[in-house]
């Protein structure tokens, strides 16, 4: 469902994402883990068709997300880093819009937004414009344009951050829901996270997959060790040599 | 592409009108073309029916009001980082662009509309030629046009509003001073008459002067459309290969 082939970007001098390969078939939630700056949202940028990879391909849905990015796009379901989203918007009104955008005939359109909105909770703050919401409704709005058309695919940069613990148990239990017949990717610096929700865990380093695996395979080669030491040590120059 | 380039267009045109900017636009523009019809352009004094000093005054307000329209639409977009949310929806760069732009036109065509009071004084007060004055009104939006689709274009090469105000105010100046005599002076004389022509050719206000005086040229109007083609055009190469916030 998702693919990543060879993909290497550079800005300038530095080298962001440096031949990132990998797949994600229905049913998986990878987690995308690495410090800051290790490249992880431009990877998922790349995926999602934001900006283009200098080198090396996307494919997402079997299409390729620069030869043919309308068609990848729609089949995506994308969290920006940030929740960027219009704040002289209503949630509903963004919503519309983006659906609107994704040409979903007006029933079904009127049924899918009541459908995300029950299940993000985002009912008191309907029609409220964007700009005056919390951190954790921005949030749980732009969860919901990334949902609201059903996608195959969902790729999410970091979308429990700024949530509280509750709602992060929510949002979680939501993508394990949807999880059964798509491909979701998640970054997230949340390292329990990938314990409690993915099916893999994909640490990047200086651009540089270091591993690939189950969170379970992880913790047997790293026995005794918690998710936050084993991240550390595999992130770190030492476990660059050693891995 | 239509279909997606109409729901940008209903988006941006909402946005103008859900803050503050439109209104205050909207007043701004009025008073100006109000103040220089009737006070510096001597409207009563000419004793004329036309709507001359109303229209002569329209490239000056547009130079900077205009600017103030389109600073937003890129700029803003990539300040905030919605131009993430935007190019990951299927919308492709041409649609954004002229949804973005017809929104930006649409606007200025609300605001140069309700200055339908001037037009109704000069017809309560005499007899004047209300096909001139017509004609002046599409000139006036064609020569908006213009500038927007510049403003457009050049808001995309920035995430800071106050910088695409000031390049497309400048760019806009080259466009109108191109036409004054006083810069023509400046080339007459030594510079080839090819070039003299040519450069006054460019000048929106030579098009536009030639529109108000009632006569809908060809000339004029591929003038005015290619101009802003290109800006689309321009707009659009911009959007692609600037696609980080």
């Amino acid at each position: 469902m998702i693919e990543a082939r060879k993909l290497s970007k550079w800005y300038g001098s530095l080298l962001a994402v440096d031949d990132v390969s990998f797949r994600v078939e229905r049913g998986e939630i990878l987690g995308f883990l690495g410090p800051n700056g290790a490249g992880k949202t431009t990877t998922m940028r790349m995926l999602a068709g934001f900006i283009l990879s200098d080198s090396g391909s996307a494919h997402v849905c079997g299409f390729g997300v620069s030869d043919d990015p309308l068609s990848a796009k729609a089949c995506i379901g994308y969290l920006p880093e940030g929740a960027p989203l219009y704040g002289d918007m209503t949630p509903a009104n963004l919503l519309k819009f983006a659906l609107m955008l994704r040409r979903l005939p007006r029933k079904e359109r009127t049924e899918r937004i009541n459908a995300v909105i029950s299940s993000v909770e985002l009912h008191e703050v309907l029609h409220r414009p964007i700009h005056t919401l919390s951190k954790g409704f921005k949030r749980r709005v732009a969860l919901a344009q990334a949902i609201a058309h059903d996608p195959d695919v969902l790729i999410l940069d970091e979308p429990t951050d700024g949530l509280d613990p509750n709602q992060k148990y929510e949002v979680r239990a939501l993508l394990r829901s949807l999880a059964r017949d798509k491909a979701i990717i998640i970054s997230t610096h949340a390292l329990e996270e990938v314990e409690a929700l993915c099916t893999r865990a994909v640490v990047i380093a200086q651009g540089r997959i270091r591993v690939d695996d189950t969170p379970s395979n992880l913790r047997m080669m790293y026995q005794g060790s918690t998710m936050e030491e084993i991240f550390r040590i595999i992130t770190s120059e030492k476990g660059k040599v050693d891995k | 592409m239509v279909a997606t380039s109409s729901v940008i267009f209903r988006r941006e045109l909402m946005a103008y009108f859900s803050t503050p900017v439109a209104y205050v636009f909207i007043v701004i523009f009025l008073i100006l073309a109000a103040t220089a019809t009737f006070f510096i352009g001597d409207f009563f004094e000419r004793n004329q029916a036309d709507l001359k000093p109303f229209f002569n005054f329209h490239p000056w307000i547009y130079l900077f009001l205009v600017p103030s329209v389109t600073m937003r639409l890129w700029a803003e977009e990539r300040k905030t980082g919605t131009i993430e949310f935007l190019m990951t929806l299927p919308v492709s760069s041409g649609a954004a662009v002229i949804g973005k732009f017809m929104a930006a036109w649409a606007f200025t065509g609300i605001a140069l509309a309700l200055t339908f009071p001037v037009w109704v004084t000069v017809a309560y007060l005499g007899n004047p030629d209300h096909g001139v004055i017509a004609a002046s009104y599409i000139g006036s939006w064609l020569m908006a046009g213009g500038f927007l689709s510049l403003g457009a274009c050049l808001s995309a090469l920035t995430r800071n509003q106050v910088i695409a105000y000031i390049i497309t105010a400048s760019a806009c100046f080259m466009f109108l001073s191109s036409g004054l005599s006083m810069v023509r002076d400046v080339f007459q004389g030594w510079a080839p008459t090819l070039l003299v022509d040519v450069l006054a050719s460019f000048s929106v206000l030579t098009h536009y002067q030639n529109i108000t005086r009632g006569l809908i040229d060809v000339r004029d109007l591929i003038f005015f459309g290619s101009l802003i083609v290109l800006g689309l055009v321009a707009n659009v190469a911009i959007i692609d290969l600037r696609r980080s916030p």
